[in-house]
């Protein structure tokens, strides 16, 4: 028990370090800049373009499948603002 | 034999006031975290030369003497559509004053600029940074961005993204410029 | 005296097992010293586009025709927040095998109204939601909070979420019959830019269920030489716990001719023993300016739950026991196409764009160890295994603003 609580405390640690240490470089240079997006911006690249649909399909697979869980996701697109 | 198998241990009292004091912590980095969106920039503005729409290059020197509006856009940055009209009002307020607005366009097919300039029609230069040379000159750090320079060719302030409001403050610093 | 029964079966609470609330809490204070952490490099996250959806959805296949309309309205309010509403009705007839096999074709309404709001903070994105489905024998309501962060120049988003549900589970015809069930999931998923070019995701979620957990019209079935048939049915009997994990990764990547291609693949494995994995392709290509063109392909294979077995020797051979179709061995192979059209208007309309779409699948199911027993010719036990193909079809049109 000791042993899985103090592992758990390591990895908020550093989880804690790497954060501040992200927070620190305040000029982190993202290799892809803001204005080189247009593509990811596409609705084409977007995981999520019909949302109504997707969901809908989601529902119909998981209705008559065991599985679940893990669908969707977010990000890409145009980084705006 | 199933992944992720999980124990769960429960806390004890110690362990719990740890998490909690963690959690304080936190929360006062997640609400008081400071973003500098709108900054004072000091330092000449990098001199550039850019193709315009209207034929021509234009070069951001011989500007010197009037205070200008450096827009960076692109088609497919919804902000930057809802920011252009607004662009186009303060142009037509105070050209006579010595103002002018250079809209820089960061697409890669500069035609696509059409697509917004066909319903906003604008009476500004709209200049084509195909290359992204003068974006990475003034380090755009987000779309999109707006510079406003004063008559001396310093950069005075430095705006990143646009919200629904922001063009007040465009307003309120060519407003003070133009009076310098 | 139905209705103490009644009464006293919706006061009764399940219990939760010990430290619940605690682990519950502690999740989400790492979650927020997570992205407390995370928000000093903060920049981006932006609210939903403004859309309304109206579509026509459709089911056919495996003795089951379910179709009705899904609506969604989403607009900003100022700058901060975005409010949405949907609405969805399943209009349910016929029957599927598993119906089929002990009873008749019957005909059901499901409606499912959600509401919920989007929260833009501080270059934070919060998500509430809530949800709420009916139909004449099941009521659920469930609500989900999510986080989203867009960090590291906006090339990397975080995600976390956290879903409960609470199910009420009744049946036709046993007024007296009510059993609960409840659900909660931990969602994790991040999206990383790689390129100009491709994004990448991995998606994370654990869900645990606790209550009554199978469905209270199917049935297992057992050999008995008395029976005319040669075997007789016993409803099933689940445990009331189950614990599972799913983790997907996703990929997404543009090709210069202004089209993408997409992939994910997921695994899933429970409590119950059931594992699955899911693949995904698909490849969108774009004509000119105002058509979309996409085309899927989608592999899902599971294998079955401890307890599932299509045929048991005698009655309540197992403590638990189950015949439902979803918990046994099968694959299912689907294709589908898309077809969008797009209508841009000015960007200074108020109305920007309109597209209309038709979505369909046709999806094959195949099982290893569920048989057709409608097959009354064969002798118990060697019926064939059972087969069924479906339609899944969407139309509808959106209008943005």
């Amino acid at each position: 028990m000791k042993a899985i609580k103090s592992k758990q405390l390591r990895l908020l640690a550093a989880i804690m370090i790497l954060g501040l240490a992200s927070g620190c470089s305040s000029t982190f240079e993202p290799w892809v800049k803001p204005y080189e997006r247009d593509n990811l911006a596409d609705p084409i690249m977007s995981m999520n373009r019909n949302p109504v649909s997707m969901s809908y399909t989601n529902h119909a697979y998981q209705a008559r499948e065991g599985a679940r869980g893990a669908e969707g996701g977010a990000g890409g697109g145009c980084g705006c603002n | 034999m199933p992944l992720f198998v999980k124990n769960f241990h429960h806390k004890t009292n110690t362990r719990y006031c740890h998490v909690i004091a963690l959690a304080l912590v936190s929360f006062a980095v997640l609400f008081t975290s400071i973003n500098t969106f709108a900054g004072d920039a000091k330092g000449p503005a990098p001199d550039f030369t850019l193709a315009s729409k209207d034929g021509g290059n234009v070069r951001l020197q011989e500007q010197l003497g009037n205070v200008v509006l450096i827009n960076f856009w692109a088609s497919w940055c919804a902000p930057c559509r809802e920011e252009l009209p607004y662009l186009e009002g303060l142009q037509q307020e105070y050209a006579d004053l010595g103002f002018t607005i250079l809209a820089v366009n960061v697409d890669e097919d500069p035609s696509k600029a059409d697509i917004l300039l066909n319903d906003i029609p604008v009476s500004f230069p709209v200049l084509f940074d195909v290359n992204d040379d003068v974006s990475k000159l003034y380090d755009v750090q987000a779309m999109p961005t707006t510079v406003i320079v004063d008559r001396d060719g310093n950069q005075r302030l430095l705006h990143h993204g646009y919200k629904s409001g922001d063009e007040v403050k465009y307003k309120q610093a060519v407003k003070a410029l133009l009076r310098e | 005296m139905g209705q103490e029964a009644v009464v006293a079966a919706t006061k009764q609470k399940l219990p939760s097992p010990p430290g619940t609330v605690r682990r519950l809490i502690i999740r989400l204070i790492i979650a927020c010293i997570i992205l407390g952490l995370l928000t000093w490099q903060a920049f981006a996250a932006v609210l939903p586009q403004d859309r309304s959806d109206a579509m026509y959805h459709s089911y056919q296949g495996g003795g089951m025709s379910i179709d009705g309309p899904s609506i969604l309205l989403r607009k900003k309010i100022g700058n901060h927040v975005s409010v949405s509403a949907n609405y969805y009705v399943d209009t349910i007839s016929g029957a599927s095998i598993d119906v089929l096999a002990t009873a008749s074709p019957y005909a059901e309404e499901r409606t499912e109204n959600s509401v919920g709001v989007d929260f833009l903070h501080n270059k934070t994105l919060m998500s509430l939601n809530y949800t709420t489905s009916s139909e004449n024998d099941f009521e659920a309501e469930s609500i989900h909070f999510g986080v989203s962060q867009d960090f590291f120049g906006d090339l990397t988003t975080l995600t976390l979420g956290y879903s409960k549900g609470n199910d009420e589970v009744g049946k036709t015809g046993d007024d007296s019959f009510l059993e609960l069930a409840e659900r909660q999931n931990y969602q994790f998923g991040i999206t990383q830019v790689i390129t100009k070019n491709m994004i990448l995701g991995l998606s994370v979620e654990n869900i645990s269920d606790q209550g009554y957990l199978n469905n209270p019209y199917r049935s297992v079935r057992f050999l008995d030489a008395s029976s005319a048939r040669g075997y007789r049915f016993e409803t099933e009997v689940y445990p009331n716990t189950r614990r599972s994990n799913a983790a997907s990764v996703t990929a997404n990547y543009y090709l210069p001719y202004r089209a993408s291609v997409y992939g994910e693949a997921k695994v899933f494995s429970d409590s119950w023993g059931i594992q699955a994995n899911t693949f995904k392709l698909g490849y969108i290509h774009t004509f000119g300016e105002d058509w979309i063109v996409e085309l899927r392909a989608r592999q899902y294979q599971q294998d079955k739950a401890d307890f599932y077995q299509d045929l048991y020797s005698r009655s309540a051979e197992f403590n638990f026991r189950a015949r439902d179709k979803e918990m046994s061995t099968f694959n299912n192979l689907s294709l589908g196409l898309s077809v969008t059209y797009e209508f841009q208007f000015s960007a200074a309309n108020f109305f920007k764009k309109s597209t209309v779409n038709l979505d369909f699948d046709r999806v094959n199911f195949d099982y290893d160890d569920f048989r057709n027993v409608l097959a009354v010719e064969t002798p118990v036990g060697e019926e064939p295994l059972y087969q069924f193909s479906a339609n899944i079809t969407r139309l509808y049109v959106s209008i943005f603003y």
